[in-house]
């Protein structure tokens, strides 16, 4: 992974420094409450429901055993013993104390890390892929371009000051992974027909109160004018994004209102003017590349005997090897999933004796990496088949083996009224509520792919839009409703689910996705997944099922 | 009164006429609106003109008059509004403006090291500020990742 060098080491140290003095200036009353917010918003600091919270940069969702252990210190020393990791693979702590956020600050500076931009209307943290070097169907690995955009857009004096946060996500695969289409620039790469491998520009698209597919603006962009163009989109969101009306700020918003051609024509020809001083050079992909090397893999087996035989011997083995691990582009190689949903758990949370433990197994079966998911998951990478078995039983003494990835188990959730000060309704009761249907787990595995999803709000930060199944939390006179979506996709033939009709009582949720379940297993065709059933037959067969035909 | 210029503390020469205000002898700033409306009076005048710009100004309307004036001043009367960044960028690299080149209004310390990267030189206070300690802030960071108004190569191309 990417080494800082001097030059990193010493942007993250000033950038803490100034931190520590802008709270200090804040807490003997020299700057407002006015100035200080967008200040702590750059440096990842919310004032919440019970305390501020802390949103931790984890670029691209890749993490060290040593930068892991850090996060456990934090936990441990600052804040309630865990953590919170997000859906935009960063790290949420939700218990520190203003005076002592500088002082968290200089831990991570001291292992790399930071919370630079990732709140506040500037660029916030690069999303990729989390498989991003080793699944099988990756063009190329978009990790090294993410790395180019982090330091680009770090503390860019240009965009510091948008109209609105702006999130850019970069994918290498075949199969979209990084939910591309849905965010203000989704990078896809691709091969043109001369063969050469270059960008698919992707603007417009985003969560939140008006979810929107982001458009494709430039089929083919060459390598060499990745930062050039990224910063033409910027210039032009920049002076001419809204800025009159929160809601409306967004990039997804002038794309619209402009029309796409128009909007695609303000960018190319700002680009015209500055693609080449800003083009990239040649050597600095190849440098960055460098820290993305394959890790020394041993010439494996594809097959291993003792593997076969424990998932014989062991069916809650097998079962676990079946949802939790997946393929691996190098022979004898799997990648494994570590669950972070145990039923009846919040959904992403890990505390820091797991952070610890999770460590350890990195540095003992991954080369002391660890990856973390959109879906709120870990990653061990680069697992030995030969070690699973091990890995297992450790995972399964960690509480983080639950076999329920990809399943309507993994569900995805903000943390919800519990700790956030914008929700209007809790997230996480809702998704051990859904948990506990399966209570069986074959049940669970007949219903296969199910992706739900749960914001307790409607700024979407548990991705409602784009569940197949989606729950919002809303307010309806003090009390918890929930509004249920059908259909949603943040994967390549992105979409935006569909509305089932009423909102439901916070008790009646559980009880009605259940229902949902059940149309699903009767009117599925053979094999079928629920979103491929969602799509063939529209929503009004559950509406049917939930509402009754009255 | 004194502004932050080029880094260091320097007396202000210059007066901000109001749109109703009588232009006086010396150095004077005008809104664009005014200066549009009065230009054709104004050329010839022995005296040095600065103009006033809001962050809704389109740079690009004014680009061939940019000679005209000594100074330019971004008046910024919200500290988010980050548009006057692109404004400052695009007169000092995409249209040559080398007069100074002035920030005013609702701006905050946290911001200069920003500012001066995009090409602003003068940065104008309320009065009764310290300006010894804002001049400090414009050396927080001795890091820029990017190419800009001030170092026009990414820092990558310094890595040894």
């Amino acid at each position: 992974m990417y080494q800082y060098d001097d030059y990193d080491q010493t942007l993250v140290n000033e950038r803490a420094a100034q931190f520590r003095d802008q709270t200090r200036r804040f807490l003997a009353g020299q700057l407002t409450e006015d100035q200080f917010r967008p200040l702590r918003l750059m440096n990842g600091l919310y004032i919440q429901r019970h305390a501020p919270m802390l949103r931790i940069a984890i670029p691209y969702g890749l993490l060290s055993s040593r930068q892991m252990r850090m996060l456990a210190h934090i936990a441990r020393k600052y804040d309630k013993g865990y953590g919170h990791f997000t859906t935009r693979q960063n790290l949420q702590f939700n218990w520190p104390k203003l005076e002592e956020v500088p002082d968290i600050l200089d831990d991570l500076a001291s292992v790399q890390m930071h919370a630079i931009q990732t709140s506040g209307n500037c660029i916030r943290n690069t999303t990729s892929d989390h498989l991003a070097g080793v699944a099988a169907d990756e063009l190329e690995d978009p990790r090294p371009y993410c790395e180019i955009i982090r330091q680009w857009s770090t503390l860019h004096p240009e965009f510091a000051f948008l109209p609105r946060k702006f999130k850019i996500a970069v994918s290498g695969s075949v199969r979209d992974r990084a939910a591309t289409q849905v965010h203000d620039i989704g990078l896809q790469l691709v091969k043109n027909e001369r063969g050469e491998i270059g960008f698919e520009v992707l603007v417009g698209g985003g969560l939140g109160r008006t979810p929107i597919i982001g458009v494709v603006i430039r089929p083919f962009l060459e390598k060499q004018h990745l930062l050039s163009y990224l910063e033409a989109i910027l210039r032009v969101y920049n002076r001419f994004g809204r800025r009159d009306n929160k809601f409306k700020a967004r990039i997804k918003i002038l794309v619209k209102d402009t029309g796409k051609e128009k909007f695609t024509g303000m960018v190319e020809t700002e680009w015209a003017k500055i693609r080449d001083g800003l083009a990239l050079d040649e050597a600095e992909i190849d440098r960055v590349r460098a820290f993305f090397a394959p890790p020394a893999y041993e010439d494996l087996p594809t097959g291993d005997a003792e593997l076969d035989r424990r998932k014989l011997d062991d069916a809650q083995f097998a079962t676990w090897f079946r949802h939790n691990t997946v393929d691996h582009k190098i022979p004898g190689y799997r990648a494994v999933f570590l669950s972070l949903k145990a039923h009846g758990a919040p959904p992403g949370d890990l505390a820091a004796s797991q952070m610890d433990a999770v460590a350890e197994l990195a540095d003992r079966y991954s080369f002391g990496e660890i990856r973390v998911t959109h879906t709120q998951n870990l990653i061990l990478a680069d697992v030995r088949q030969s070690e699973l078995y091990a890995l297992w039983q450790a995972l399964t003494g960690l509480n983080l083996a639950t076999p329920n990835i990809g399943t309507a188990g993994d569900i995805i959730a903000c943390p919800g009224l519990d700790y956030c000060a914008l929700a209007n309704a809790t997230s996480i009761p809702i998704a051990n509520g859904i948990q506990r249907i399966f209570d069986d787990l074959d049940y669970l595995y007949d219903l296969g792919d199910i992706r739900i999803n749960i914001s307790g709000c409607m700024n979407g930060c548990g991705h409602h839009t784009v569940g197949h199944i989606g729950i919002l939390g809303v307010d309806k006179k003090g009390e918890e409703w929930y509004q249920i979506t059908l259909g949603g996709s943040s994967s390549n033939e992105a979409s935006l689910g569909e509305r089932l009709g009423p909102s439901v009582a916070k008790h009646q949720v559980a009880p009605v996705i259940e229902q949902i379940f059940h149309a699903y297993r009767e009117l599925r065709l053979e094999d079928e997944a629920f979103l491929e059933t969602v799509r063939r037959i529209g929503i009004q067969p559950f509406q049917e099922r939930v509402y009754g035909s009255h | 009164m004194e502004v932050i210029k080029d880094g260091e503390i320097a007396i202000n020469e210059w007066q901000h006429v109001a749109d109703d205000e009588a232009l006086p002898e010396g150095k004077a700033t005008l809104s664009l609106k005014r200066w549009r409306e009065e230009k054709d009076g104004l050329t010839g005048r022995g005296t040095p003109l600065g103009l006033r710009l809001t962050a809704a100004d389109i740079v690009e309307e004014i680009v061939e008059v940019l000679r005209q004036f000594d100074l330019i001043v971004l008046d910024m009367t919200q500290f988010t509004d980050g548009r006057v960044f692109s404004q400052a960028r695009l007169l000092r690299e995409r249209f040559g403006f080398t007069g100074e080149l002035r920030v005013r209004g609702d701006f905050i310390q946290d911001q200069m090291f920003f500012l001066s990267r995009v090409g602003v030189n003068a940065f104008e206070f309320p009065e009764g500020t310290d300006l010894e300690n804002m001049r400090r802030a414009l050396g927080e960071f001795s890091v820029a990742y990017q190419a800009a108004t001030d170092v026009r190569d990414p820092l990558y191309r310094r890595r040894s």
